[in-house]
């Protein structure tokens, strides 16, 4: 006679192995005191033409760095090495997504003592990139004026798991007929209180204000280490 | 598409309950947040597709789907939400950004069974 089968009780998180390895370079992350920002979009949002402008403004003033993931090509890296940044890329062949775990390899060599800021460029995914923390201080989510405005309530896990929501390529908003007010709406409707940058990589509207931010998250980064 | 991955994870931490209590597994319980970034049904699918040629092959995955919930900062009552779309407060329409539940991906319980001793 089979024995008959019973409940028990066990709690474990499927992404442990992932969290443990976030936390572990969070903890790097903070020694070093270099800030992490990560980047998440749909593909074609203006990721790597947002990512080379912030290296090249910052490059003048901060040690800056970027790993970038991309499913097959180099060609993300090539681009943003034109910013004279150390760039490496994360190839994940057909994986959607980065994990914690890559990016600790992708670090290995890599003295963190010797940056400010370390941008991390995730695969173009509005839905998978949501599940895995990456250790990051701040995690940016992208949309693009040609996008539409509904991207938010298409994909509310990614804008409840992003810290900032950027829209890019605004010098195609009359072309396109998009409403900021109605972006703006649903980006707060899935995320109250999500603070909203707007700015296009291509002419440097909205950037000073953007640098300014992420120079004043530095600033609170290593005060509060100070304390 | 990371719930392939996320289903190996699952059947990988089922085998190792399994070995380290000496039990079979007939079933996985496994809580899933509205905002988990995971696709109840793309799991189911890859559950099966995990277990194949490992100790939890034939066992099912039962996934309870758990809203999310919100504390509304004018009433402050816990509710749930009625669409992700819209993290307003149910009762009083308050916009609301703190989330108490809803982000689960976590196995709850095991049905084993104890495997039976060989016959002699």
């Amino acid at each position: 006679m089979r024995p008959e089968p019973r409940l028990i009780e066990v709690r474990r998180n499927v992404l442990k192995q992932n969290d443990a390895v976030a936390r572990s370079l969070r903890g790097r992350f903070r020694a070093a005191g270099v800030f992490v920002v990560s980047l998440v979009s749909s593909p074609g949002s203006g990721k790597t033409a947002f990512l080379e402008k912030t290296l090249t403004l910052l490059r003048p003033n901060y040690r800056v760095a970027a790993l970038v993931g991309d499913l097959a090509t180099e060609n993300d890296a090539l681009r943003l090495a034109r910013s004279q940044a150390p760039v490496k890329q994360i190839t994940t062949g057909t994986l959607c997504h980065l994990e914690a775990a890559m990016v600790q390899s992708a670090l290995e060599g890599w003295d963190l003592n010797q940056l400010d800021f370390l941008f991390i460029e995730n695969v173009g995914n509005l839905v998978c990139p949501s599940s895995y923390d990456l250790g990051e201080d701040l995690r940016l989510v992208l949309i693009s004026v040609p996008e539409g405005e509904d991207k938010p309530l298409k994909y509310p896990t990614i804008f409840n798991s992003a810290d900032v929501a950027v829209v890019t390529k605004v010098d195609l908003a009359v072309a396109v007929e998009f409403s900021w007010e109605t972006a703006y709406n649903n980006i707060q409707a899935v995320r109250p209180g999500m603070p909203v940058l707007k700015l296009s990589a291509k002419t440097g509207e909205g950037i000073e204000e953007y640098l300014r931010f992420l120079a004043a998250r530095l600033i609170e980064l290593r005060q509060a280490a100070a304390v | 598409m990371h719930e392939l991955s996320m289903a190996m994870s699952i059947v990988e931490l089922a085998e190792e309950e399994a070995e380290r209590r000496g039990v079979q597994i007939d079933a996985v319980h496994l809580k899933l947040g509205a905002l988990s970034g995971v696709v109840k049904d793309a799991l189911l699918s890859c559950y099966e597709m995990a277990c194949e040629n490992t100790r939890l092959q034939g066992s099912r995955l039962v996934i309870e789907e758990v809203p999310v919930v919100i504390v509304c900062p004018s009433c402050r009552a816990q509710h749930a939400l009625r669409s992700v779309q819209l993290f307003c407060c149910p009762e009083c329409g308050t916009p609301c950004s703190e989330i108490v539940q809803g982000k689960e991906l976590e196995v709850v319980a095991l049905e084993i069974r104890e495997c039976a001793p060989n016959p002699v």
